[in-house]
């Protein structure tokens, strides 16, 4: 009796701990999206702030992150796919490879404040870009990195061996056979980790922070050494240093959500391409 | 197709014109494979630049003040009325407060929730879960931050009847909130790869489902648990934004939850904006990012030796 | 193959977007002028800005905050026209300037009465500058040590970058700000800190807490200051108390400019000292220039 008894109230335990995650998640969503959907409208997505930014949208933000995350993605998924190609089918068992999988590994778990100083120090003084989408698309590059190898060697993990061997046993190179044989089947399953790497670059806000992000420009970035507006450090300056933060507070929840909802989105057609793929390759 | 592309090479491969493209073919897949190998350690490099960068940047602060001033004092004031002052006692005390803050409500919580999913939960409790804790875990951290300012900060204020709620606390609970879908998933994955022979041992022999969890699985599984905890650990050690809103940035020495404090991210956040380059309180700040380098690396090191130990004692 | 093809084909799009974008020159409004820095005058100075632009279409004027701080720095870096300022620069800025090859130029704009602002249900209505002093140094820590309820003091401040914080310690502190003080982003965070915290005490620009005809932001309450225990103490609220010096934390808001104005920036500057651009101070919550100021501008070049 005391062993159900026990058991019992164990699992109320454990159930009540994925009642209480779920409600986290839930409270966070409620709060959000029920003080900032009132705010979403067209003008609010297409729009210039105005009046010190106590009015008008918020599209400058919104295009500032898309186009840094751009050059984040330009740079950090080549790298990526370049890498995890080699960790999969060219690097040999040993201390390099262990290395550089203990590298990657380290590297996901580096803060993202320590980033934006490496970002600092050699792409807006040394490589002297300066404060720009540019710098600060190179930073969160080496940001998500690790992020885009996993993806991509996960990618490259699910084509089956014998494909490549047939391609090798058929006299190709290897270079030939992973072109022709392994890349076209990976690829699909590597744009899962494109739109991770999106995702995870367009809500970081540490290392745009001193790279090129601005709370207020005149007018839209016109060239790769502009500095830029960005959805994440337009809301923290709203909610933190703006001269009128309680007339502002219903922007920075529409803010909020419009970036919510665009990580949702990415996240979620990363999970649904994931899925496609996975069924495709089971077919 | 195919066969008049092999045609022309079997035509080719008799001649000496041939026999130099394949050389040439060889050269290049030597350049590629190369390429490629570069490509892969470039995890190294970048690695090892940001360690170099950040000791060479620090270099000129640890000349200038020696490291005692930074490491033997908790006050922290670079832009003193009259005498700077470059202790980052306070600052890793603040960071470490409420990553164990964090910690003590995300290990319960996240483990039993761990371990609801690997040995409880229906598939339809799992079709729900699953993905509700990658949402969480996709939260940016400014958003999470702007909740502390907004929703935790009145809470704390009115259930601990302190005056305001931008503390440890705050920073805490928030910090939990973001490590909890790292420390649930690894965890998870700890306990699902508790061989099942185990477990049908321990049942077999009288145990009930509870019991089994708690004296078998999780037990067998504990190393891959802690690698998850450290993961977790090492993440909120590193978060900046959530508890830069939510702390209230005052650099004190304090043990006291319910006051405010500044972490050492906060404190770059802060301060790098206002500082001219290549001064003595810039090279300072590149200390406290050491420092946050280190302790973050440690963290990681010490959560992969676990996990792999872990996976050679299963073979 | 079919998916590979759409990538490619998005690929060499993008690419090509991005090579035009990326080539397309970086034209600026001719008449454009940049002013950045302090948080206490950046909603005046975007205000007085906006009616210029109104009678001046075809100037382009961008105002953003920062911080004092970063004013000065952006001004030393050519990277503003003016630098707002509520401090004064201090000599290590003023050499690293002319270092720079900035020549610092100083106009006064406005008049601010630092005001210090409590919970409306803190019973205390007033202090003296000694225990102000001691209050944000942190020697005093609860409130009945100054006549109030038994709660532990809660201290607003800015951060370093901030020209109130530089002042209010070099005029009031005279020492370190006590380390418990939570660095504040900007004036209105301190406003909206204090509207939520019984035991908070902090310094804002009046501005920020006083409308045009003197009334007092809800939720905040503005102590009055007094020089010492014996003497009368004195609001920020009326004009007069802060004007003729009454009121002991006052403070002129400055621009600092690299070399003496011309053009439309000098009509701009003009334009902020006249009487209708001091109109628009008034409005904003902060005071005209002081008669001495008036002068000093006048000495610069600027009636």
């Amino acid at each position: 009796m005391k062993k159900k008894c026990a058991e019992r109230i164990g699992f109320a335990l454990l159930s009540s701990a994925a009642v209480l995650v779920i409600l986290f998640l839930g409270i966070i969503l409620w709060d959000i999206i029920g003080n900032g959907l009132g705010v979403i409208s067209w003008p609010f997505l297409t729009q210039s702030p105005r009046e010190g930014m106590t009015e008008g949208g918020i599209f400058p933000a919104i295009l500032g992150t898309f186009l840094v995350s751009l050059i984040t993605v330009v740079f950090a998924v080549p790298l990526g796919m370049g890498a995890a190609i080699y960790l999969n089918e060219y690097a040999l068992a040993g201390r390099m490879t262990r290395l550089t999988r203990l590298a990657i590994r380290n590297l996901s778990g580096v803060p993202s404040i320590v980033y934006g100083l490496f970002g600092v120090v050699l792409f807006v003084q040394m490589m002297k870009f300066g404060t720009s989408v540019l710098s600060a698309g190179l930073t969160l590059a080496l940001l998500t990195l690790p992020l885009t190898i996993t993806a991509s060697e996960e990618a490259l993990k699910t084509v089956p061996k014998s494909y490549r061997e047939g391609a090798l046993a058929l006299g190709a190179t290897q270079w030939y056979a992973i072109r022709t044989n392994v890349l076209p089947y990976a690829v699909p399953g590597m744009l899962t980790g494109v739109i991770l790497g999106l995702a995870r670059a367009a809500g970081e806000t540490a290392p745009i922070l001193f790279t090129g992000a601005a709370f207020f420009l005149p007018h839209l970035p016109k060239s790769l050494f502009d500095q830029f507006m960005a959805l994440p450090y337009h809301l923290y300056i709203l909610a933190t240093q703006h001269h009128d933060i309680a007339k502002v507070r219903p922007i920075a929840y529409g803010t909020a959500l419009v970036l919510l909802g665009l990580i949702l989105l990415l996240s979620t057609s990363a999970i649904y391409f994931r899925y496609r793929y996975r069924q495709r390759m089971r077919s | 197709m195919n066969e008049i592309v092999l045609e022309e090479g079997v035509k080719k491969l008799g001649t000496r014109a041939g026999v130099q493209q394949i050389g040439s073919q060889r050269l290049k897949e030597k350049l590629i494979e190369k390429f490629f190998l570069l490509n892969g350690m470039l995890a190294i490099l970048i690695l090892g630049g940001i360690f170099a960068l950040l000791f060479f940047k620090a270099y000129p602060a640890f000349q200038e003040l020696g490291v005692i001033e930074f490491f033997g004092s908790p006050v922290w004031n670079p832009t003193s009325y009259s005498k700077a002052q470059y202790g980052i006692l306070s600052l890793i005390n603040s960071s470490l407060m409420v990553t164990l803050g964090a910690l003590l409500i995300a290990i319960p919580l996240g483990v039993a929730c761990a371990a609801f999913l690997s040995d409880i939960a229906s598939l339809k409790m799992r079709e729900i879960l699953k993905p509700a804790i990658e949402i969480l875990a996709g939260i940016p951290s400014v958003v999470v931050g702007f909740l502390g300012i907004v929703l935790v900060n009145p809470m704390i204020s009115r259930v601990f009847g302190v005056s305001h709620g931008l503390t440890a606390l705050n920073g805490s609970i928030l910090l939990a909130i973001m490590s909890l879908p790292t420390i649930i998933s690894l965890s998870e994955d700890a306990l699902r790869a508790v061989p099942p022979s185990y477990k049908e041992a321990s049942l077999a022999l009288g145990a009930s489902r509870w019991q089994t969890l708690v004296r078998v699985s999780v037990p067998s599984a504990l190393s891959g648990i802690i690698a998850a905890i450290m993961l977790g650990m090492g993440r909120a050690i590193g978060e900046t934004m959530t508890v830069l809103m939510a702390t209230g940035n005052a650099p004190a020495l304090t043990f006291n939850f319910l006051e405010a404090i500044q972490t050492m991210t906060a404190t770059i956040a802060i301060e790098l904006g206002e500082v001219p380059y290549n001064t003595t309180h810039y090279y300072a700040l590149f200390v406290i990012g050491l420092v946050l380098f280190a302790m973050t690396f440690v963290v990681n090191l010490i959560s992969d030796l676990i996990l792999q130990k872990y996976q050679e004692g299963e073979r | 193959m079919k998916r590979e093809n759409f990538i490619h084909v998005l690929a060499r799009v993008s690419i090509f977007l991005g090579v035009l974008w990326f080539s397309a020159s970086s034209l600026q409004a001719a008449d454009m002028i940049q002013i950045k820095g302090s948080d206490s005058e950046v909603n005046l100075v975007q205000n007085l800005a906006e009616a210029f632009m109104k009678k001046n279409p075809g100037t382009d004027i961008a105002v953003t905050g920062g911080g004092s701080g970063t004013g000065i720095a952006a001004l030393i870096n050519r990277r503003t026209d003016i630098a707002n300022s509520s401090r004064e620069m201090s000599k290590e800025e003023e050499e690293a300037a002319k270092k720079a090859g900035v020549m610092p130029f100083r106009i006064v704009v406005a008049t601010d009465g630092i005001s210090i602002v409590v919970h409306p249900g803190n019973p205390v209505s007033k202090l003296d500058l000694e225990q102000l002093r001691r209050i944000f140094k942190g020697d005093i820590s609860n409130w009945k040590d100054v006549g109030g309820p038994d709660l532990k003091i809660s201290l607003y401040g800015r951060q370093s970058n901030s020209g109130t914080f530089v002042f209010f310690r070099a005029f009031v502190v005279k020492a370190d700000y006590s380390p418990h003080m939570m660095a504040m982003n900007g004036n209105a965070q301190i406003v909206e800190g204090i509207q939520r915290d019984k035991a908070g005490i902090g310094y804002v620009a009046v501005g920020y807490v006083v409308s045009e005809k003197g009334e007092v932001k809800p939720g905040v309450k503005i102590l009055r200051i007094a020089k010492d225990a014996q003497a009368e103490a004195f609001s920020p609220v009326k004009m007069e108390n802060v004007m003729n010096g009454k009121y002991p934390i006052s403070r002129p808001l400055n621009h600092y400019l690299n070399g003496k104005p011309s053009g439309k920036l000098l009509e701009f500057i003009k334009f902020e000292v006249s009487p209708e651009g001091q109109a628009i101070v008034r409005k904003q919550g902060f005071f005209p220039v002081q008669q001495q100021w008036v002068d000093f501008n006048k000495k610069e070049g600027v009636r």
